[in-house]
């Protein structure tokens, strides 16, 4: 029982991981760096908060999310793309205004106002006879809309990126932009594409956290979800698998952390809750040189 | 004469200035249906750049550019492709993780068109490959194939579109012999089929072996177009350069000192294969040794590794009887070796810099670049460079003109004078003529024989016979990493070399 419970929160702690680490799998491979996921995530988590609260349709604050992120992501991919302007500083600006943001949203609309902010959170829906085979239903088949998203949106991904025109253009112009200009194709829109999709699963990843895992908001709550999201894309090798198996991952670590802290074991918490970040900084050094980057991440493109 | 067909392609008075050069002055050419025009021309007389504006890759500032007749408007590679042009560019554009169908295949579904069916596409592509007589193997990654595979790849990835017009720039200046000769014939059976073909060269052979018609461009300006039968060798020459060159090196009785470099025993490999196996051999003061091979045959990784930019995992290298094996590059640079790198953008040069910049990567450091109190002479720096700049011939606006904007061919008098200047005692030349046009050959061919006379050691890595037959005292002979032969140069082994090339052992 035990383990069931633990390998279920794993599941559902890896969920927002996973959509955000897919986005920007995209993006990577596209030749973008985002490292403003966290900042997105942020983003998405105030917006989707706020309309919850505000409408009382989850469905209007996960689509909220998603456009809110979209809107800063294409101010990123102006920069990025069009400008030019170095992707890293970019987008550790992106984290700043993504933390500002959302702390001046939420102190202006709840912290003063006094109003109890719980919100309503998305439902566990058990899957008819799915859910009830033993050991793997209740861990995979009992759980939110959003964890079947992912479920669905993996496979999905992996596909368009292997298989089709599309995911091969965007796999080429990371790779050698002006071989994907010369062929006749749109580099900047591919970017700008990717970008896009890239902030509308961070923004969706960051809806989940007041929405499905806690029923609140308070500033930073992503705590480096982002930054983790960022480091799982290397340590997958630039693949929509390796992402899924490796938020599994670091979903453990999450749902181990927590575990151990309601064991009451005689270990002080605050040690417990670095372990996702432990895990994180292993994984950048065992994945170090593993696989090769795509050639063009973070060069801008310059036609002619 | 009967009234000549519809031109293909036909450019009136194409004009393209770049900042500080008029790149293209007036040009005005047209080429027939099924025709192979050679387009012959100095590094940076203009060449490459009327082929882009052809491809809609660089846009003209005026002229017209008409198709089958018609006045059409190019402005990007899109619309290029549309009107039925194909390019196959001085520097591949194609994306070495990615497969050869998918390179072939690349922008050419829309991107509605799902599930792309690779089995079919290669299917397809073979069946064109077949068609022209070329040799290549969808599945393979782009990465693991030879240059002259990569060429065929690029040439399908164009028939792949539906072309009429072919361009290619500089084809032959990456291929060995055979390949080149594959090459021709492939060019003929696509012109046979009713293929245009633009053909830009330096090599005057090649142009009378294939071309019909050859226009001769001159600082940006077209001096002449020519049909074979009218014209040879050295009026095209005459033409290129505006005065005359012989295509002999005159070369004085070696006289062959100690050795500076020793290999003994030198094995390179990586995760996949060997790439140099077991290889002793040495060069003395005042010789060349050329190293012959198809390219792909470890030369460039034993270059690598002589100049320390690739790790040996076993073996010796001795340099004026000092271990080397496992020095830094500037140590041994400091202790005089030049190195002319094959991959000159990315080993040789840093092509965001300077021309003043460039000349000065290895020494930047040392006095008199650098004053005692660490800060830059600039003036000693510019002095540097202008005399360089002369000395050489490095045809570039200014000094500070930046890498990027010169022509090929510039960009690699840029090495050489930099290189060669500090007088080195073992001098590595891997290609050092690749793509540069004959008065430039020549002039390095020059230096490289004035060097060997006063006394320093040049390993000369190349894939050109004739460039290993001009200039080497000894000649080895490689093959998949492995030296298969090594004999003095008489100038009339060309048989045996050809068979030590393929792999042949001498029995
Ligand atoms: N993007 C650019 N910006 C500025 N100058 C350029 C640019 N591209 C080419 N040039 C200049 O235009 C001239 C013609 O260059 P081009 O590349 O067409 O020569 P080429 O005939 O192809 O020479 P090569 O045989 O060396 O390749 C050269 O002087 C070159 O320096
Ligand atoms: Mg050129």
């Amino acid at each position: 029982m035990e383990l069931i419970a633990l390998l279920s929160a794993t599941v559902r702690m890896a969920t927002p991981l996973i959509f955000v680490a897919i986005g920007e799998t995209y993006s990577e491979r596209a030749g973008v760096m985002n490292i403003g996921l966290e900042g997105l995530m942020l983003i998405g988590a105030i917006t989707a908060y706020t309309a919850v609260f505000f409408t009382g349709s989850l469905f209007f604050g996960l689509i909220a999310a998603m456009l809110a992120a979209m809107l800063f992501g294409f101010g990123f991919a102006y920069l990025a793309v069009t400008i030019k302007a170095n992707q890293i500083v970019t987008g550790a600006a992106l984290n700043m205004i993504g933390l500002g943001v959302s702390g001046f949203i939420y102190r202006v609309v709840f912290a003063n106002t006094g109003i109890v902010s719980a919100v309503k959170t998305l439902p566990a829906i058990p899957l008819p006879f799915l859910s009830e085979i033993p050991f793997a239903g209740p861990i995979l088949f009992n759980q939110n809309a959003l964890v079947y998203f992912v479920f669905i949106l993996t496979p999905i991904t992996a596909f368009v990126l292997n298989k089709t025109s599309l995911g091969l253009s965007i796999r080429a112009v990371g790779e050698h932009p002006r071989a994907v200009d010369s062929v006749g194709l749109p580099v900047f829109r591919l970017r700008y594409g990717c970008i896009l999709f890239a902030a509308a699963l961070a923004g969706l990843g960051g809806a989940y956290l007041p929405i499905a895992h806690a029923n609140q908001f308070v500033e930073g709550l992503t705590a480096g979800r982002g930054f983790i999201a960022l480091t799982m894309v290397p340590f997958a090798g630039w693949t929509i698998p390796g992402v899924f198996l490796g938020g599994l991952l670091f979903g453990a670590a999450y749902a181990l952390q927590l575990r151990l802290q309601v064991a009451q074991l005689a270990i002080a918490y605050q040690f417990l809750q670095t372990l996702p970040y432990l895990l994180t900084l292993a994984v950048l050094i065992l994945s170090r040189n593993r696989t090769e980057q795509p050639k063009a991440l973070c060069v801008p493109y310059e036609a002619g | 004469m009967t009234p000549s067909p519809i031109p293909r392609l036909e450019v009136k008075n194409i004009t393209k200035r770049f900042p500080g050069v008029l790149a293209n002055d007036n040009i005005s050419l047209s080429i027939l249906p099924g025709e192979i025009h050679a387009l012959l021309g100095e590094n940076g007389a203009g060449k490459t750049t009327l082929m882009n504006i052809v491809y809609g890759l660089v846009h003209r500032d005026s002229g017209e550019i008409l198709i089958n007749g018609m006045p059409v408007n190019i402005r990007s590679p899109r619309e290029a492709i549309q009107h039925r042009v194909g390019m196959v560019h001085q520097h591949f554009m194609l994306v070495p993780t990615l497969t050869v169908a998918e390179n072939v295949i690349l922008g050419m579904r829309p991107f509605t068109h799902h599930l792309l069916d690779m089995r079919e596409i290669e299917q397809d592509i073979l069946k064109i490959a077949e068609k022209y007589g070329l040799q290549i193997k969808p599945s393979e990654l782009i990465s693991r194939l030879s240059v002259g595979e990569q060429q065929r790849v690029e040439i399908v990835k164009a028939l792949y579109r539906g072309v009429d017009l072919l361009i290619l720039d500089e084809p032959t200046a990456v291929l060995t012999p055979q390949e080149t000769t594959e090459l021709f014939k492939t060019i003929r059976s696509l012109t046979k089929q009713g293929l245009s073909i633009i053909f830009i060269t330096h090599k005057l052979n090649e142009v009378m072996e294939v071309a019909d018609r050859i226009s001769v461009l001159r600082d940006g300006k077209l001096i002449a177009t020519k049909s074979v039968q009218e014209t040879d060798k050295d009026e095209l020459a005459f033409l290129m350069v505006d005065r005359c060159i012989s295509f002999t090196v005159e070369k004085p009785e070696m006289k062959r000192g100690e050795p500076v470099l020793v290999v003994k025993d030198l094995t390179v490999s990586d995760k996949f294969r060997t790439q140099v196996d077991h290889i002793s051999f040495h060069v003395c003061s005042g010789e060349i040794l050329g190293i012959a091979g198809v390219d792909g045959n470890g030369q460039n990784e034993l270059a690598l590794s002589l100049s320390g930019l690739l790790r040996p995992s076993s073996g010796k290298i001795l340099l004026n009887g000092k271990d080397v094996t496992h020095e830094s590059v500037r140590k041994l640079n400091r202790v005089g070796l030049g190195h002319i790198p094959a991959d000159r953008q990315n080993l040789g040069l840093v092509m965001d810099f300077t021309v003043a910049e460039n000349l000065i990567l290895q020494r930047y450091y040392c006095s008199p670049f650098t004053t005692t109190l660490g800060f830059f002479d600039l003036a000693q720096i510019q002095e540097n460079a202008q005399r360089l700049v002369r000395e050489y011939d490095i045809r570039t606006r200014t000094t500070q003109t930046k890498l990027n904007h010169l022509s090929g061919g510039n960009q690699q008098k840029v090495i050489l004078a930099r290189e060669i200047d500090q007088k080195p005692k073992l001098l590595i030349a891997v290609q050092p003529t690749r793509g540069l046009d004959c008065g430039a050959t020549e002039y390095i061919h020059q230096i490289l024989v004035e060097q060997r006379n006063a006394g320093a050691a040049i390993l000369l890595v190349s894939t050109e016979l004739d460039e290993i037959l001009a200039l080497s005292d000894r000649i080895c002979v490689m093959y998949e990493g492995k030296i298969m032969g090594e004999l003095l140069n008489t100038g009339e082994d060309i048989l045996r070399i050809g068979r030590l090339m393929a792999g042949v052992t001498d029995s």
